[in-house]
């Protein structure tokens, strides 16, 4: 044969590497998405045996104050109460959000507007720090700082969703704080050239320029705090006091899905109801993350318009 | 006739290097004044100090003097702030905020103050008109300024600086990122505003100097080479290098 179209016919040695790279990289995709669906489909099967193998209605679930799974209450169904477990990490959440949002906008505002570059460089180790410290360390900080100074401050025993929400407070700011930055820094320079020679000061600059555009931005930053906040275990559980109560003031002990969850997990068989009540959490938690998400889909899609 | 922006030897350094090496040049009251000269030469450069907007800029030094209406600008008492209500500029880039058309004309207005709504009203009206694109927008005042064409960006930001009613309005190049139709409309515009407002554009364009501004300032390697009434510079400079740049042969 003609050795030109020989050559021509014949794959390269490039593009099979091109075959191999797509092969190796949908392989990656694969994988993860099964191990995503295969999650899922496991806490969701678990979840809702609580419902379908025990019994217990959705609506005690979602609405009752009871919660003593091993426990069987006068209609014959579990005691599977979950609000104040609900009410307790939508408490903390939202608090946490509330103290650290000021705080983040602050320090990113210094970060990108204000400080020299050393000063940023420093920040942002500062932040970096943050992020690295392990949870149960802030746990135990909140336990030895926190727990006594909200007893003597606030009243009460000190454990509750208030030190709860001093403890994921400090532990979101990082989170909120960095993404802040992210869409701070992602402000066009020549709205800030527009507005000062328009005769803006600085400040005016900041709040009407550049905080409204990077508005959709920070609330991305604000949600992905509360999402870290909401699934955050081990430091709410050790200062939060863990007491399956409906919450009646912010310095009484209280729990949140998480903290029910660590404590439980360990001291239930599999198969049981107590068991399958602790999954039925689990996907309440599962199910929130994915909330989450949509809303930061929701709100970027809205930011691009 | 009445100088309203005088500067003497004006130096600028950025670091250790020299960008504007002793400019030594006054601008009438009224009309459009270009600046023109290859890239570097420090135009721009010049153009930015007339408004402070090279502040921003870490590590620049400015001496010489530099004075709107006999008052220095670099002194400690001038309020960069009232400074850029009365020297506006325009930019390169059409660079309208990402609000409404309406927000973004009213913004000077509103950091100023101004909260009266028929005052508001009216300069969006006026300026919109002034920068000649009222009645392509009028219907649509509340859409984003970001969904028109560069040409009606630029157009809105010239509005944006009328609506503060600025004394001189400096332009840096305001047509080189648009299309020839947009050019030519901003073109006609500059020619009715220079009535009532001082105008100084850097261009690019040599045929947009000629056919627009009044006094031309040919600027190289951060000097001054030459300036004077715009049919003066084009027809008979009186710097070789004036004529080289103007006739083509390097720049």
């Amino acid at each position: 044969m003609d050795p030109i179209r020989d050559k021509i016919l014949k794959r390269s040695k490039e593009s099979n590497q091109d075959v191999i790279g797509k092969i190796l990289s949908y392989a990656a995709i694969i994988l993860i998405l099964a191990v995503v669906v295969s999650i899922f489909a496991f806490v969701f099967a678990k979840g809702i045996a609580t419902f379908t193998e025990n019994h217990a209605s959705l609506k005690d679930f979602l609405t009752g104050t009871d919660w003593n799974p091993n426990v069987k209450g006068e209609d014959g169904k579990p005691l599977v109460g979950a609000l104040p477990m609900i009410v307790g990490s939508f408490a903390v959440t939202l608090l946490a959000a509330l103290f650290a949002t000021p705080f983040a906008i602050g320090t990113a505002l210094y970060m990108t507007e204000l400080s020299s570059s050393k000063g940023r460089a420093f920040m942002q180790s500062v932040v970096e720090l943050l992020v690295g410290i392990p949870s149960v360390v802030y746990g135990f900080i909140g336990l030895t700082v926190v727990v006594p100074f909200v007893r003597s401050h606030f009243g009460g025993s000190g454990y509750g969703i208030l030190s709860g929400a001093f403890v994921l407070f400090v532990m979101v700011l990082p989170t909120i704080t960095s993404m802040t930055v992210d869409s701070l820094k992602a402000v066009p320079k020549h709205y800030k050239s527009a507005s000062l020679a328009l005769g803006a000061t600085e400040w005016q600059t900041i709040w009407r320029v550049i905080l409204r555009a990077a508005l959709p931005g920070i609330m991305t930053a604000v949600v992905f705090g509360m999402a870290r906040a909401f699934g955050e275990a081990l430091a709410v559980q050790m200062v939060i006091g863990n007491a399956s109560l409906l919450p009646t003031s912010l310095t009484n002990p209280a729990s949140t899905l998480t903290s029910v969850l660590t404590m439980g997990i360990g001291n239930t068989v599999m198969g049981t109801v107590a068991n399958n009540a602790l999954w039925s959490l689990a996907l309440v938690l599962l199910l929130m993350s994915l909330f989450f998400n949509i809303l930061v889909r929701m709100i970027s899609r809205k930011g691009r318009m | 006739m009445n100088e309203i922006i005088t500067t003497k030897d004006v130096h600028l350094y950025y670091g250790k290097k020299e960008a504007l090496k002793g400019i030594t040049l006054d601008f009438p009251q009224g009309g459009i004044h270009a600046l023109i000269g290859p890239s570097g030469c420090g135009k721009s450069t010049y153009l930015r100090c007339l408004n402070r907007m090279n502040d921003m800029i870490e590590n620049v030094k400015i001496t010489g003097d530099i004075r709107l209406d006999g008052n220095d600008i670099y002194s400690p008492q001038t309020d960069t702030v009232t400074l850029r209500k009365r020297v506006g500029m325009v930019f390169q880039q059409p660079n309208p905020f990402p609000f409404s058309i309406y927000e973004n004309i009213v913004y000077g207005l509103r950091i100023a103050g101004i909260k009266d709504k028929e005052v508001l009203d009216e300069r969006v009206e006026t300026s919109l008109k002034q920068a000649a694109i009222w009645d392509e927008v009028k219907d649509d005042l509340k859409k984003s300024a970001m969904a028109l064409s560069g040409g009606q960006q630029q157009r809105i930001c010239i509005a944006r600086v009328l609506a503060v009613r600025p004394e001189v309005i400096l332009l840096d190049e305001p047509t080189s990122a648009l299309d020839p139709v947009s050019s030519s409309l901003i073109e006609e515009m500059l020619l009715k505003l220079k009535e009532e407002y001082t105008c100084i554009i850097v261009t690019h364009n040599m045929q947009q100097a000629s056919r627009i501004s009044d006094t031309t300032s040919f600027f190289l390697n951060g000097e001054l080479i030459e300036t004077g009434l715009t049919k003066k510079i084009f027809v008979t400079p009186d710097n070789k290098k004036t004529d080289d740049y103007l006739s083509g042969r390097f720049g």
